[in-house]
């Protein structure tokens, strides 16, 4: 049975090469830095289970001390040239998009037959883990289409890679670690706190207050953390769990879903979410700082209410 | 009477986050703390973050796509969307940035979301383009209305983003969301959650939208 395991050994043995290309550049002053990083990450994913929890929290704690006090830097693997990429743009046109819709098309597609053909009757995968089975192998035909289209070198798909990944650099594993984050809240009781705070002020049985007060809480939650990210854990756990689902039997998808967008419409709000809302402002030297939170506030808080009410029409059905 | 000294371990993220400190130190620190208020000895809570990290790695499952990214970037990508882009430029402010409005949530929802950006996109790209078509329209613009359409190009970016990232089934909102029920027994495919992100983008393009129609029209008193 293919496991999420594979998948773990792919992108694990993704981030090991990286690695070693990383210990190789030169060109870059933090080079063991940047290998000592996504190092640690193939560690985690190729050896997670076998280094034991305590041995995973010491690796954590690596990663987390490696970006945090910037042994990790920007490299700048050998690539094309702006010009030789214009030349290509020209020749292959928009065919070029084409390799990339193959990703989510192997996913889609994948995850449909196998859910509503016989072809799932065989247990061939992991249940409920096809989707990701389905897109590292659409990834793969992917590679194996621009191999045969383009010929690239061998190591370009690598090299690439490590490109792309080093100008994210640790914010790469930050979705991650806030979920253990999460995780940690809910095992300190944060959950159950904020939710007897909450609780206190919605009415009993009030299923549309309720609804309320979750997408509004993660849009505020959001605009003080600055990332719906860490929100989520926080306010599942408060309302969207014991409330919303348990409570009054709500459709988890709708309320996982709906309820992260809700957090969206709090990241068009907040100076916290500096990325989005103030670097575009410095970029195109607005006067004002604000100017593109400004911009937003008006989509942003008639989209927060069409979300909450998205989650009640179609959660509580 | 519950214990709510955990309480602080959210008010050290909010802290850590608006002192700009590296967010992955914060959110260790804040584990480490939130686990220590909550009775925990120091082992036992760095054994239960490696373990929490460790039981959430298919959220890192979606950096393998970056290869197949760079290569198509290496072969012109970013050229060939900014060609695509240019290409609307026949149209009033407005209207040129709905286009772009959903040129990004299409191409966000099919994982190519690196393609486009402030950096990539709109500084370059959609913010003079808007800015020229509100010139043809309206001749000279002051200071403060030229701002106005750049914030504009800015937010429509983020909107666009936003709100059609999460049909991608390989993002990392969708598996934290789906990592974080599962915790609680809800099992649920990517698949079913990023089924749906697409009433609320549909939403999103028709606020919007509606938005930056009524741009053109203040552009069009203001020309006057």
């Amino acid at each position: 049975m293919i496991t999420l395991h594979w998948l773990y050994a792919l992108a694990g043995a993704m981030f090991a090469a990286i690695s070693v290309l990383s210990a190789l550049d030169r060109a870059n002053p933090k080079r063991f830095g940047n290998a000592a990083f996504w190092g640690l990450m193939a560690a985690s994913l190729l050896a997670g289970d076998v280094i034991g929890d305590f041995g995973n929290g010491l690796l954590v704690l690596g990663l987390a001390g490696l970006a945090g006090f910037g042994f990790i830097g920007r490299s700048h693997p050998p690539t094309t040239s702006d010009e030789e990429r214009q030349a290509w743009s020209e020749k292959l046109g928009n065919k070029l998009f084409l390799p990339a819709l193959i990703i989510p098309v192997t996913a889609l597609v994948g995850t449909l037959l196998y859910n509503y053909t016989p072809l799932g009757s065989h247990g061939w995968i992991e249940a409920k883990r096809e989707t990701y089975v389905f897109l590292g192998l659409g990834v793969l035909l992917a590679l194996a289409t621009l191999f045969a289209w383009l010929k690239p070198p061998a190591l370009a798909p690598l090299q690439e890679g490590r490109r792309l990944i080093d100008a994210i650099g640790w914010a790469a594993v930050l979705p991650q670690m806030l979920a253990a984050l999460g995780v940690l809240f809910a095992a300190a009781g944060v959950g159950t706190v904020i939710g007897e705070l909450t609780q206190a002020i919605i009415p009993e049985g009030n299923v549309f207050a309720t609804v309320a007060v979750f997408g509004l809480g993660m849009a505020m939650f959001t605009i003080i953390m600055g990332n719906a990210f860490a929100a989520f854990p926080v306010m599942a756990a408060a309302i969207g769990v014991p409330l919303l689902i348990v409570g009054y039997h709500g459709n988890p998808a709708v309320i996982g879903a709906v309820g992260m967008l809700s957090g969206f419409c709090g990241t068009l709000m907040t100076p916290m979410a500096a990325n989005f809302n103030l670097v575009p402002a410095a970029l195109l030297e607005l006067k004002d700082q604000y100017g593109v939170i400004r911009a937003q506030i008006a989509t942003a808080l008639p989209l927060l209410a069409v979300n909450i009410l998205i989650i009640y029409f179609a959660g509580f059905r | 009477m519950t214990n709510t000294w955990p309480l602080l371990g959210i008010a050290l993220v909010v802290i850590g986050f608006a002192l700009r400190l590296n967010p992955m130190l914060v959110v260790t620190a804040a584990a480490i703390v939130t686990g220590l208020l909550g009775g925990m000895d120091l082992v036992h809570v760095i054994a239960t973050f490696g373990k929490a990290f460790n039981d959430n790695r298919i959220i890192a499952i979606v950096w393998i796509v970056l290869p197949v990214i760079g290569l198509l970037e290496r072969h012109g990508l970013q050229q060939r969307a900014a060609t695509l882009i240019r290409g609307f430029k026949n149209a009033t402010t407005g209207r040129l940035l709905i286009l772009y409005l959903l040129y990004r949530q299409l191409t966000a929802a099919i994982g190519l979301h690196s393609t486009a950006g402030h950096p990539q996109t709109v500084r370059p790209l959609v913010a003079p383009m808007a800015l020229a078509a509100a010139e043809k329209q309206h001749g000279e613009l002051d200071e403060a209305t030229a701002d106005k359409v750049k914030a504009y190009a800015a937010a429509t970016d983020n909107v666009g983003l936003f709100f059609g990232e999460d049909i991608f089934i390989a993002i990392g909102s969708i598996v934290l969301i789906q990592q974080t029920l599962v915790t609680y027994g809800y099992s649920l495919t990517p698949l079913e959650l990023a089924v749906w992100a697409i009433p609320s983008a549909v939403c999103a393009f028709l606020v919007h939208g509606a938005r930056l129609l009524l741009l053109d029209r203040s552009l069009k008193r203001r020309g006057r």
